[in-house]
């Protein structure tokens, strides 16, 4: 990010703050007068205040994703609301705090999966599964509850140890951690039940409805991306996300400016971890079953796959990435045969990491002001195409 | 502080099982030689072109297979073992001249463009080689058995192997220190800029670096391979092997890289004997420490 890039980014998040602040912020700029008037109260100004910032936020294309993923469970096949729809949402929601992480801390974890994996691993442990003897069968709820808790704290762990450590030793030394969690699940047979791992793990009902339901579960996955994603995006205009995104271009300077750099880095670990572990009980939800593989190394490399190929600028870009990956895995068949996927993803990553600066959305971006340069044809065009890489 | 544990643990080992122990150790040493061989390339590569290759266990596959082939092809051992070095080396250098060089200082953007080739490369080779489990047939002078005292009966090969890395790694301190290039190298690994600035073609010198590094990595391929076997899936290992070797060794310090061999090595192989469910915590251990008290590794210089 440039200077300039980041002034703005300050910026952005200056107003922000002040905008939540509240009344002291808006008492200056909104009423001069030192006495408000009765006519138009606290309330009324705050709800002006969110419909001219919702119109100013939401563009049409928002409406059009959103009412699109809302309505495609009743046009799809079971098929691609299921294994498409929910499987993209959830693996999405994986990479999106590897975004979090990478795109906005500058801190590319590679164990991001091991933690979803870990959330897994806690629920087959705490709730139903078809390992009787290992199964605690306490409640789903709790179960949920306990696993979140406790990826989440592994999540923060990891973070602390590999925080001391930058750029591409932080990748080295989370592929390191996420492969001794493989080989520790693939080797202990008292607590992750080895090599076999946990198959038939139960999905909850809530009350009358089956959450294993294609339906149901993509809604039920759909939530939780929607609210992972509205998460990231507000944190990232809240005073935290800003410090991270400064702490991400220049640490020196942010703790110069009396930041806690390692707390804040710790902190970006805590929120992608909780966001992995709700990623990764729905995938144990999804796939029915834990093992060894799923936290393998192709795994966490996939991870990095979907975050990348999306786009690591925007929090859309995991799903987007998680939506094309999903895509491959599922026709490459067509393509080249399921035996070759691998070649194929390979490819297709590679190609991207070469040709793009960020990903899909990056050609995205490209793409727009290609566009948007054919139609204001003048002397600023040139410029705004060059500002732009 | 450390080194109570382990001289008592040694003590009872010894006591309890004297040729367990012993030969745990040698095993160890052996494991440590392979490691050694794949991870000197890796931090070569690093310390100068501060390049993280990890396509590096790649090409102790891409080795291990090519000298296969030739191997069965001519029946000389010799000859794969060369095969090995000469192909992992001349694919490093393609690396290097048609991809690196392009994206020189752009750490993530190599690391990614790495993963996407090892993802590729292992694929390729699976279609190409199958699953199959792959062996060498080396000269019988080497392959036999010694007869060592307490541990009695030892492959032959595994010594040799050892006094291979062993050479190995002189025959590398000797480059790094007594020629020319090595010079050259060991300034870039000091201040790239400043080499450069000296009239060094700076292109050729990592041009070299990789295709040594790359080369010690194929050659691993086919000395480990003979060692023990060639499947799919030992590029994944190897390469953790040396990240995790060269994390607790220091990047970019071969000295490092063969005392972080050692200790991951023999606390591999203890792991394996003595604690078999928990091996894998043992390495991990290891590296934990060394992040605690010395972030940049034992020999690890900070940046």
């Amino acid at each position: 990010m440039s200077a300039a890039d980041w002034r703005k980014a300050m910026n952005a998040g200056a107003g922000r703050y002040a905008w939540n602040a509240g009344a002291a912020g808006r008492r200056v700029t909104t009423h001069p007068s030192p006495r408000p008037s009765p006519l138009r109260g606290e309330g009324e100004v705050a709800a002006g205040a969110w419909a001219r910032w919702i119109g100013r936020r939401v563009g049409a294309r928002h409406v059009l994703v959103l009412l699109a993923v809302l309505i495609y469970p009743w046009v799809a096949t079971p098929f691609f609301t299921y294994q498409i729809g929910a499987q993209s949402l959830a693996l999405g929601l994986i990479a999106l705090s590897l975004t979090f992480l990478a795109g906005y801390g500058g801190m590319v974890s590679l164990a991001q999966m091991t933690v979803a994996g870990i959330a897994g691993y806690m629920y087959a442990i705490f709730a139903t599964s078809g390992t009787t003897e290992i199964s605690l069968r306490w409640p789903w709820g709790l179960a949920v509850v306990l696993a979140l808790v406790i990826a989440t704290v592994c999540g923060t762990l990891i973070g602390w140890f590999s925080v001391r450590t930058e750029g591409i030793y932080t990748i080295m030394i989370t592929l390191a951690i996420g492969v001794a969690f493989y080989y520790l699940a693939q080797q202990n047979y008292s607590l992750f039940n080895g090599f076999q791992g946990f198959q038939s793990v139960m999905t909850p009902a809530v009350g009358s409805v089956e959450l294993r339901a294609p339906m149901t579960f993509y809604y039920l996955a759909l939530f939780w991306s929607l609210a992972g994603y509205f998460f990231v995006a507000y944190l990232l205009r809240a005073p935290f996300g800003v410090a991270l995104q400064g702490i991400r271009d220049n640490p020196r300077r942010m703790s110069a400016l009396g930041f806690n750099v390692t707390a804040h880095r710790v902190a970006a670990y805590a929120v992608a971890g909780a966001i992995a572990a709700v990623g990764g009980i729905l995938m144990v939800w999804y796939n029915g079953l834990v093992s060894p593989g799923s936290v393998g190394t192709s795994w966490l490399i996939n991870i990095l796959i979907i975050a990348v190929l999306g786009g690591m600028r925007h929090p859309i870009g995991p799903f987007v990435g998680a939506i094309v990956f999903v895509l491959l895995q599922n026709f490459a068949v067509d393509l080249v045969g399921r035996e070759r996927f691998n070649l194929l993803i390979g490819g297709v990553f590679l190609v991207i990491v070469l040709f793009s600066t960020d990903g899909l959305l990056g050609w995205w971006a490209q793409g727009r002001r290609y566009v948007q340069g054919q139609f204001h044809r003048g002397p600023g065009a040139a410029l705004t195409q060059r500002r732009g890489q | 502080m450390l080194g109570v544990p382990v001289v008592a643990f040694t003590v009872w080992g010894l006591a309890d099982n004297a040729k367990l122990f012993l030969s745990t150790a040698m095993n160890g040493l052996t494991l440590a030689a392979l490691y050694f061989l794949v991870a000197s390339g890796f931090t070569l590569v690093f310390g100068l072109m501060r390049n993280v290759n990890l396509a590096h266990g790649s090409l102790y596959l891409l080795g291990a297979y090519v000298g296969y082939v030739v191997g069965e092809w001519t029946g000389s051992w010799l000859l794969a073992v060369a095969a090995g070095f000469g192909s992992a080396a001349l694919f490093g250098l393609v690396l290097q001249v048609a991809v690196f060089r392009f994206m020189h200082g752009e750490d993530l953007r190599q690391t990614l463009v790495t993963i996407g080739l090892s993802i590729m490369m292992a694929d390729a080779l699976l279609w190409m080689f199958g699953g199959e489990i792959y062996q060498f047939d080396p000269p019988r002078a080497i392959f036999g058995r010694t007869t060592l005292p307490i541990v009695e009966i030892y492959p032959t090969y595994r010594l040799v192997l050892l006094a291979m890395s062993a050479a190995i790694g002189v025959l590398l301190w000797w480059f790094l220190n007594r020629t020319r290039v090595g010079m050259m190298i060991r300034a870039g690994v000091d201040d790239r800029g400043m080499l450069a600035a000296a009239g060094v073609n700076v292109q050729f010198v990592f041009a070299v670096t990789f295709a040594i590094g790359a080369g010690l990595a194929g050659f691993a391929g086919v000395v480990g391979g003979t060692a023990l076997s060639i499947a799919p899936g030992e590029d994944t290992r190897y390469q953790l092997a040396s990240l995790v070797v060269v994390i607790v060794g220091g990047m970019g310090s071969v000295v490092g890289a063969a005392i972080g061999a050692i200790l991951i090595g023999v606390a591999e192989q203890f792991g394996l004997a003595y604690a078999p469910t928990y091996s894998v915590v043992f390495t991990f251990v290891i590296m934990a420490l060394v992040l605690a008290f010395r972030p940049q590794g034992i020999l690890g210089r900070r940046t």
